[in-house]
């Protein structure tokens, strides 16, 4: 029988900081919501999060920081994942992030950011209409 | 169309991380390439991680890869976790304990959710196993879910099975009880440092023994200890394992066991594809409907259903 096609995601924790609350009740949200969730832990570099796309053919990565580094981290990831012809994976944020830092991640590919109060069904609305559909 | 057999034999990652996919949803499209690919497989050697939830199966996975890497071995790891029984979802961990693998060219990692398939592997592992065998890998280590007692599926696809055991999960009665204890080729006692690790290592050594007694066997599992945070007792691990394999390769054992392996695996898509097929045209036209219906009704029963079905399509 032909399974479903079941939507994969990285969750992911780029840079040095050691929160990992809200990456891991995100990973259970997405799992909850039907989907794979490839959870990699912390501490990975754009490098390692891309790889990790690759191998398992994720749909989505989504990206966790509280640190401030999403400016370096995000649109580096867009930039690997482009690079590796994975142009068709859908990037999302979120984690502390300033409103006014917003309009250029998206500017540099990732489709959108999500706050901290975001309603966790929206976040997983958002994934489920603009995922990619892998031929 | 790409032409991912090619781009695998290639080395292509990303063609590779497709195929897989394809696999896991039973995506028709993979057939074709697969059928291209198994000229080139049966070179791999096969290593199979098993035992408990936390025992220490992705750690153990993660500093034995580590090991293989530093002899110029490149590794394919399967990596298995449950799927939801009730959302379908997963949360696929073992990477967590493989970073510092994710970016070295000579290991491909792929984590698979079981999606409702028991047993302790997912219904694709094998073949995703043949996919990262042509893409070259010399050894493939699949890493189980956590098992049981009678989740013993890995020993149809490794050539090397390891349980992993830990201190302080019950007494002599466990270890005597069959299902997973059977399957060993190597014991590991994992977490060796804790209380307890002498007596599991002395009760898993004694029932080496008595299988000994029992039967004859032409291979007796070695018992190892590791603390694998520690990166201890890991050379002693690959050199059961090495030692496993030699046997196997020597007495014939491994030829015997692929071979019995491609029988059951032949017979098993001889099984999956009639059964699609008959399937399909069952419910193409209604009739698996009507079927349901009288059975449920009572007016006929599903012993005499089953014949009547076969009898018809088997003739044609």
């Amino acid at each position: 029988m032909t399974q479903d096609r079941k939507i994969k995601i990285i969750v992911a924790k780029p840079g040095l900081d050691g929160h990992d609350r809200g990456a891991k009740l995100l990973a259970r949200i997405f799992a909850e919501a039907g989907m794979e969730v490839v959870y990699t832990g912390l501490r990975q570099t754009p490098e390692m999060i891309v790889e990790t796309a690759l191998q398992e053919d994720a749909d989505v990565v989504g990206l966790s920081s509280l640190s401030g580094v999403h400016m370096y981290f995000f649109p580096r990831v867009v930039e690997l994942l482009r690079e590796k012809g994975l142009d068709d994976v859908l990037v999302v944020g979120g984690g502390i992030i300033p409103k006014d830092d917003i309009p250029e991640l998206k500017k540099a590919g990732v489709a959108e950011i999500f706050g901290p109060g975001t309603p966790t069904a929206e976040i997983v609305e958002f994934i489920k209409k603009n995922v990619r559909t892998r031929d | 169309m790409r032409d991912y057999a090619k781009e695998v034999l290639e080395g292509s990652p990303r063609a590779a991380a497709r195929l897989i996919s394809w696999l896991e949803d039973e995506d028709p499209r993979a057939l074709e390439h697969m059928e291209r690919l198994h000229a080139h497989t049966g070179r791999a050697y096969v290593v199979g991680i098993t035992g408990s939830p936390g025992a220490g199966k992705s750690t153990l996975t993660d500093k034995f890869t580590f090991a293989l890497r530093k002899q110029g071995l490149t590794v394919g790891i399967v990596a298995v976790d449950p799927s939801s029984p009730f959302t379908g979802g997963a949360v696929l961990g073992d990477r967590v304990r493989m970073s510092r693998l994710a970016v070295d060219p000579g290991v491909f990692i792929r984590s698979m959710a079981t999606r409702g398939f028991l047993g302790g592997l997912a219904k694709a592992t094998g073949e995703v196993v043949k996919v990262l065998d042509a893409f070259g890998k010399d050894v493939i280590v699949i890493e189980t879910v956590g098992v049981g007692q009678d989740e013993v599926d890995i020993i149809r696809l490794a050539d090397t099975t390891c349980l992993v055991l830990v201190p302080g999960l019950g007494d002599t009665i466990q270890s005597m009880k069959a299902g997973v204890m059977e399957i060993a080729d190597v014991f590991v006692i994992n977490k060796a440092d804790r209380p307890g690790a002498d007596q599991l290592y002395a009760e898993v050594t004694s029932r080496v023994e008595q299988d000994a007694h029992i039967r004859e066997r032409a291979w007796t599992p070695p018992v190892v200890k590791t603390v694998a945070v520690d990166d201890e007792g890991i050379d002693d691990l690959v050199e059961a394992i090495r030692s496993h394999r030699r046997f196997l390769e020597e007495s014939g054992a491994l030829e015997e066991r692929r071979r019995r392996r491609a029988r059951e695996e032949t017979l098993q898509m001889i099984h999956g594809e009639l059964f699609r097929r008959i399937r399909d045209r069952l419910t193409a036209d209604g009739e698996l409907e009507a079927l349901v219906e009288a059975i449920a009704e009572r007016r006929e029963s599903p012993y005499r259903a089953v014949q009547d079905v076969l009898a018809r399509w088997l003739r044609e």
